[in-house]
């Protein structure tokens, strides 16, 4: 049988995924959220393709789910912790040795502030 | 040489029939001359291949050789190789040279294995036919109009045109199994958490595990050997010990319980490939296996539960590819936001961008409960479904894909149809369980494979009914024949 848990209270209301309907401002504020740049001629393309997938995976919608546990890990492992020691050397150079751009071991970006 | 399983290769390296050195070279020679009609690997070091190659031949000659020693594997270009560049098969990391082994890489060296290069893989991971790398796609060795499958279809590419004895491959969501059918080689996934992940770059980190792909069960047996064990720089690897893999094959089939779910055997399975299937199952049977009929009542939830999940899991891996610490950086950013958006424009391609949008979509406010805490607490009845089968039978089997290898250019315009081809594949990541697939008939030409699913950990009773069914069998042993040196 199914480990069953109290329900957990719900932080905010159970959104209604009205996934067919998305709208390409919903794309567009997405992929800010993801930080990849869409191209204007491709938006109309890249938001066709991501509501079919939504579609697709609105089926679970229908799924009774009432009691059920959320599962992250197929284990059901917890994260395992370590003591808190050293075990790593330093390996700065290595890693700075593979960077686009990088000045006095300090890794460069454009300016952030003025 | 070329033609030789892994166990074969161990023993004719071990009474000195020939060297590492020469075999090393045969495979070098044979991707020179024709992996320009697969595409099946991206780097070949030929340098480094004959210096390990020579040390391993030394270590042999001192008579402190370990099984694996002077062998040559090719590795999955997801696996990080100290000096050697990783790509992912990735714009992103074209330029990525990482400063340390995978743990997985790191276990070969150690045994005195020879990494022979590294494979085309499908960006990312993402893909069932290797039609999305950034280095091209792969041609299937058995008819080059095909697919190979995918994720991991490089390395079944090389196996099955004997470019490479024996691969690695990593299976989010079938990329070992489903590959690996569509080429004729046997390959198996793990259970989650048996080989380390450190150093694999990560795609679905629940789902994500990395095995072996050779011709055989036995040489699958022989390389999970040195794959598998308990990694204390990856917190999800398991503190289970590793078996001996080889130590149980050929045990006998009396009286094993075979469950076939009948969601594996119903529409949308192709009439010539579950003949295959029958006929393999009759082949155990015949074995002394008992075939019960179960069922997995939630398989058709199983695409969908995936593609919240992976995506997911997806976006949030990928974020850290920000063009500011290794891989791809735009040219001329004019400010960080401009760096990051343009780099990650560039960087990836059309499915991995897919993904990242799918995944950033249901983990945003808002849409947490409806998709992501959804499709987790539908796992878990997916994963229940599998618990209570075990209760009643050893292993589950079944097809391990709806139908041989399809054209290529067939689907890649598809999204939903290429996630179709999974569909008997996914339940065994979404639930951790180890999942199997051996070579079993040619459907016109194009192989098919039986697929077994096992119990948690239960990868040597696999191995088992695997080796046990090619020992009655020769579909493992058939070649291409459009390869040079294959015998179909």
């Amino acid at each position: 049988m199914i480990t069953l848990r109290p329900p957990l209270p719900r932080r905010q209301p159970f959104p209604v995924a009205n996934t067919m309907a998305i709208e390409q401002n919903e794309i567009e504020k997405i992929a800010e959220l993801a930080r990849i740049r869409i191209a204007p001629d491709q938006i109309g393309q890249v938001t066709a393709r991501i509501t079919e997938i939504l579609g697709m995976v609105d089926q679970l919608q229908a799924v009774d789910t009432t009691d059920v546990e959320p599962m992250a890990n197929p284990l059901d492992a917890i994260q395992r912790l370590r003591a808190d020691e050293v075990t790593e050397e330093n390996r700065r150079e290595a890693f700075q040795a593979i960077a686009p751009a990088v000045e006095n071991g300090l890794y460069l970006v454009p300016r952030v502030v003025e | 040489m070329y033609d030789k399983s892994v166990a074969q290769l161990v023993a004719g390296l071990r009474d000195k029939q020939f060297s590492s050195v020469e075999l090393s070279r045969c495979f070098l020679e044979r991707i020179a001359r024709l992996d320009s009609t697969y595409n099946s690997f991206i780097s070949v070091d030929e340098t480094a291949v004959l210096a390990a190659a020579g040390a391993a031949d030394k270590r042999i000659a001192a008579g402190n050789a370990a099984t694996l020693t002077g062998i040559p594997i090719a590795h999955k270009d997801i696996f990080c190789t100290d000096g050697m560049r990783t790509s992912c098969g990735s714009r992103m990391l074209d330029n990525f040279v990482p400063p340390y082994d995978a743990t997985l890489i790191a276990h070969f060296n150690r045994e005195g294995a020879v990494v022979l290069g590294k494979t085309n893989m499908d960006e990312f991971a993402m893909g069932s036919s290797n039609e999305n790398s950034f280095y091209g796609a792969v041609s299937n060795p058995w008819d080059t109009s095909l697919v190979p499958g995918g994720s991991s279809g490089g390395s079944a590419a090389a196996v099955a045109a004997m470019l490479a004895p024996a691969a690695t491959g990593t299976d989010t969501g079938g990329s070992i199994r489903q590959p690996a059918a569509f080429c004729g080689i046997t390959g198996i996934k793990p259970t989650y958490g048996r080989v380390s992940r450190l150093g694999m770059v990560a795609f679905a980190s629940s789902l994500d595990q990395a095995g072996p792909m050779a011709h055989s069960a036995e040489d699958c047996a022989l390389l999970l050997n040195c794959m598998a064990g308990h990694d204390p720089l990856d917190s999800t690897s398991s503190e289970l010990p590793a078996e001996d893999y080889c130590a149980g094959l050929g045990g006998s089939l009396q009286g094993l319980r075979i469950g076939l779910p009948r969601e594996y055997f119903g529409d949308g399975l192709d009439t010539a490939t579950a003949r295959c299937i029958q006929d393999s199952l009759k082949e155990l049977e015949a074995q002394g296996a008992t075939l019960v009929e179960v069922s997995l009542p939630h398989s058709h939830l199983t695409i969908p539960t995936y593609y919240i999940i992976a995506p997911a899991e997806a976006s949030t891996n990928l974020s850290r590819f920000d063009g500011v610490r290794y891989g791809h950086r735009c040219a001329n950013p004019v400010d960080l936001h401009d760096l990051y958006t343009r780099t990650r424009e560039e960087g990836f391609g059309a499915e991995v961008k897919r993904r990242i949008l799918v995944g950033t979509y249901a983990l945003s406010a808002g849409y947490y409960d409806a998709y992501y805490k959804k499709a987790q607490q539908v796992r878990r009845l997916i994963k229940q479904d599998f618990v209570d089968c075990f209760s009643q039978v050893d292993v589950i089997a079944g097809p391990t894909t709806p139908g041989p290898a399809f054209a290529l250019g067939a689907k890649s315009d598809d999204p939903l149809a290429m996630y179709l081809e999974d569909i008997y594949t996914l339940a065994a990541n979404l639930a951790g369980l180890p999942g199997m697939s051996v070579p079993a008939g040619l459907v016109g030409g194009r192989p098919v494979g039986l697929q077994l699913i096992g119990n948690y950990f239960d990868e040597a009773r696999l191995l088992n009914v695997g080796h046990r069914f090619q020992q009655a069998t020769d579909w493992h042993q058939r070649r291409p024949a459009t390869a040079p040196g294959g015998t179909q």
